[in-house]
């Protein structure tokens, strides 16, 4: 499938519900194309079909979404490098819970379980209430292995929730650089930095030295004599 | 059913263009042989920019990266899996075999690990040496010229080493070992487990003008755009048809049958393109079946003739017998030494720099082979499922576990690189009881009679996989970690893996000097067919724990000579 004709598929579908999240203006045509081809990472033609099927689809109500980002954010709030919105957390779970249904079913009950718990207790959906009483609901299904039995539910409800988010921030842009990851660029393997090492108590065998590589004659054609002694 | 037949009649027809294919492809056509490729898949070039995943971000996908439709996860560079649509097949009840297919020019090693190791002398000699299984009709040293081969156009690092059953070859320098490795070294010598330097084909240093030279991006399984790291396509295909070879590629072209003449001989392959439903004739003096074990004997079991009736090259009714994977099991130990690890780019190539060859003599074990241990563990680029259970480690300090807030930063921050993994991967023994065969209930979405398989694991296998679980907590435990999760008990058939989910099958069309006793010959001809050969990893005696890979290159390569030699005293 071309530019073109995904674009067609995609404005004989439902449009504008799919990517509301990414706050693109539908009316704008450079704008749209940019925000579908934002994914390249050579799919075939057919994963490219699905996934535009997918991102054209629209699972949870603007309600639930906006319910997701608050929790997100209270999972892992903002620091100076990222926040689960540069992060695209949010979009993350719309389009997990449309790639994998199993998915659906535990969030949305979770999140109407939530509002229901929110409103037992202070008499207000979740969102409107005060941070403290926010933390106060979550509290009791935030830590695995002290839920009470009544709670189960909602705790694994919330596991899913910090699991996706944190999988959301940590492969975005900004999370990558939270934490600090370094490679995933061409460059040269020389071994562990010395000063690495030392702290660890560690050391290259002399005895294994001839063998790994020196990275100055990486680029020198390769030739052995007739034993299988490199000779470059 | 209309037939489009071509009027040209190639030497030769190779079915797969993986390694086997791949191998074949080259030989042959450089030998100024007119050779036809088909293959069921598409066309790739990892160099290709619509194609390429290497290099790119989780979250240039939009599920970041994880496996939900591509089975390694949407980065991986392979098409195809363990389940295809429309391309079904069944096991017989009680029985279990996941069959891994690839549908790409290429196949799998376009995403293989490149663990690139020669069988040795003992491989080849099993039977004789413990009185199970049988010996291959050939031994290392009928091998070893062309292991030495493709050592020298492929390029593999290594060592010398001079241990008599893991031949040294021509080696490129190896990569020194990352951190968790140099753990895994102290932890695995004190358990008086050998660690060596890998074998990968994975180009350290230049090897020839064509293909570039390793920079370090840990993703040999996207296929490399530079052609650092081996696959079919873009180090055997590629460079054949530069040099002149005289290769029509067929891609998209599913491989329903061999046609013969009214005395059994070959005339060519069948296929049908899947583009349009249609189905091809191709003519060919010789056939070469390089479609991996299992599709390669699906393909001989349906060329069903009035000469051949129960299958092409089956008169020993031993097509499909003897299928055989690897053993697998594996487990990770947390390391608490690496936690709060300085981060660095610590990438390196695709795959594990150091590994353990099989250390021990079965004469003193109660199981008849040997595995051997792959590492696993690092500063990884974080991919979908990064960061679950962000901080369940934190139960060995008697700290809470889950919670939110900014203080889940630390602690995704804290064990980050500090998990080490270890695979054990070892040989199974091939039983006649173990094989495919065609369903007579089954048909593919082209109409095409399915594979059924019958496999189950022996006493072998399992206290093979009890010892590899023994081995790896002695070593977790030595380097100062401490085991996850429960050690599988007999219950769970000590963690063995589902038979053919190491996808290194082989044997379906056993090698052999006697015709009632084996499919092909020592040069992979059919026995029954003197113009059909088959050089995947069917003919495969036995796997040894040793990658089959190399072994399909160099036998392909062999009996590609023997081939080119046959055309040249014009007996086809």
């Amino acid at each position: 499938m071309n530019r073109r004709e995904s674009l067609k598929y995609l404005a004989a579908g439902s449009i504008a519900s799919g990517l509301l999240l990414s706050g693109c203006d539908w009316s704008n045509p450079e704008e749209v194309e940019k925000s579908l081809w934002k994914y390249k990472y050579g799919r075939t033609a057919d994963e490219a079909a699905h996934d535009n099927s997918i991102l054209a689809q629209r699972f949870f109500t603007t309600a639930e979404l906006v319910l997701i980002t608050k929790l997100a954010h209270l999972i892992l709030p903002p620091n100076e490098i990222g926040d689960i919105e540069k992060a695209e957390v949010p979009e993350l779970i719309e389009f997990m819970a449309k790639d994998y249904t199993p998915f659906q079913e535990p969030l949305r009950s979770g999140l109407t379980a939530l509002n229901k718990r929110a409103s037992s207790a202070f008499g207000s959906d979740f969102l409107s209430l005060k941070e403290t009483n926010q933390h106060e609901l979550l509290e009791p299904i935030a830590y695995p292995n002290e839920v009470t039995e009544e709670l189960k539910e909602q705790a694994s409800f919330f596991n899913l929730m910090r699991n996706l988010t944190l999988t959301g921030y940590y492969t975005s842009e900004v999370g990558i650089k939270d934490l600090g990851y370094q490679g995933n660029q061409p460059n040269v393997w020389n071994g562990v930095p010395d000063h690495v090492l030392q702290k660890h108590g560690m050391s290259y065998d002399e005895s294994w030295m001839p063998h790994f590589l020196d990275i100055s004659r990486r680029n020198d054609k390769a030739e052995w004599d007739e034993n299988g002694n490199l000779l470059t | 059913m209309e037939i489009i037949s071509s009027k040209k009649v190639y030497d030769v027809i190779i079915v797969g263009s993986g390694a086997g294919g791949g191998m074949a492809t080259k030989v042959l056509s450089e030998a100024g042989l007119k050779v036809a490729v088909v293959e069921a898949g598409d066309y790739f070039d990892p160099a290709n920019p619509e194609q390429q995943t290497q290099l790119k971000w989780p979250y240039e996908s939009p599920r970041r990266g994880s496996n939900i439709h591509r089975a390694f996860g949407d980065f991986d560079a392979l098409y195809g899996g363990w389940n295809i649509e429309g391309e079904p097949y069944t096991n017989v009840e009680g029985t279990e075999f996941d069959w891994f297919r690839a549908r790409m020019l290429g196949g799998r090693t376009n995403h293989w690990g490149r663990i690139s190791l020669r069988f040795g002398p003992l491989d080849f000699k099993s039977k004789s040496r413990d009185g199970i299984g049988e010996d291959w009709p050939i031994g290392y040293d009928d091998v070893k010229p062309y292991y030495d081969k493709v050592d020298k156009l492929i390029g593999v690092f290594g060592s010398k080493e001079g241990i008599y059953n893991e031949p040294d070859g021509f080696f490129l320098p190896a990569p020194k070992p990352r951190l968790h490795e140099l753990y895994y070294k102290k932890g695995a010598e004190m358990a008086g487990v050998k660690v060596m330097p890998s074998r990968l084909s994975i180009v350290t240093k230049r090897i020839n003008d064509e293909r570039g030279v390793c920079f370090y991006c840990n993703q040999c399984n996207r296929s490399c755009q530079v052609y650092a790291d081996f696959s079919a396509g873009s180090c055997l295909i590629f460079p054949a048809q530069k040099n002149g070879g005289q290769i029509d590629l067929y891609t998209g072209a599913m491989v329903r049958e061999v046609m013969t003449d009214g005395n059994g001989r070959a005339t060519g392959v069948s296929y049908i393109d899947k583009a349009s439903g249609k189905d091809y004739e191709l003519k060919g003096k010789v056939v070469v079946l390089a479609a991996s074990a299992c599709s390669s004997a699906r393909i001989l079991l349906n060329s069903k003739s009035a000469v051949h009736p129960e299958g092409l090259g089956n008169s020993s009714g031993l097509i499909g017998k003897y299928l055989h994977d690897s053993t697998g099991a594996d487990r990770m130990g947390f390391v608490p030494a690496l936690m709060d690890r300085e981060i660095y780019n610590e990438d390196g190539v695709g795959g594990m720099h150091i590994y353990s060859p099989w250390w021990l003599d079965n004469k003193n074990l109660d199981f008849a082979r040997g595995y051997h241990i792959e590492v696993w563990g690092g500063l990884g680029m974080p991919s979908y499922g990064f960061g679950f259970n962000p901080n369940d480690l934190n139960r060995f300090f008697g700290e809470r576990v889950g919670g939110y807030g900014d203080h889940l930063r630390k602690d995704i921050r804290k064990y980050y690189g500090s998990m080490v993994g270890m695979s054990g991967r070892g040989e199974s023994i091939a039983r006649k009881e173990n094989y495919c065969e065609i369903d007579p209930e089954k048909v593919d979405k082209w109409g095409i009679p399915v594979l059924r398989f019958h496999y189950t694991w022996s006493d072998e296998e399992r206290k093979q996989a009890r010892h590899m679980h023994d081995t790896f907590e002695e070593i977790i435990v030595n380097m100062g970690g401490i085991p996850l999760g429960d050690k599988p008990d007999k219950e769970s058939n000590y963690g063995l893996h589902k038979p053919g989910r190491i996808i290194h099958e082989v044997g379906t069309t056993r090698m052999g000097s006697d015709p009632k006793q084996s499919v092909v010959n020592e040069f992979e001809r059919l026995h029954d067919v003197d113009n059909v050969f088959v050089v995947d990893a069917g003919p495969f005696v036995s796997q040894a724990d040793k990658n089959p890979t190399w072994t399909i290159l160099a036998l392909s390569w062999r009996t590609s000579d023997f081939i080119v030699d046959q055309f040249k005293q014009q007996n086809f």
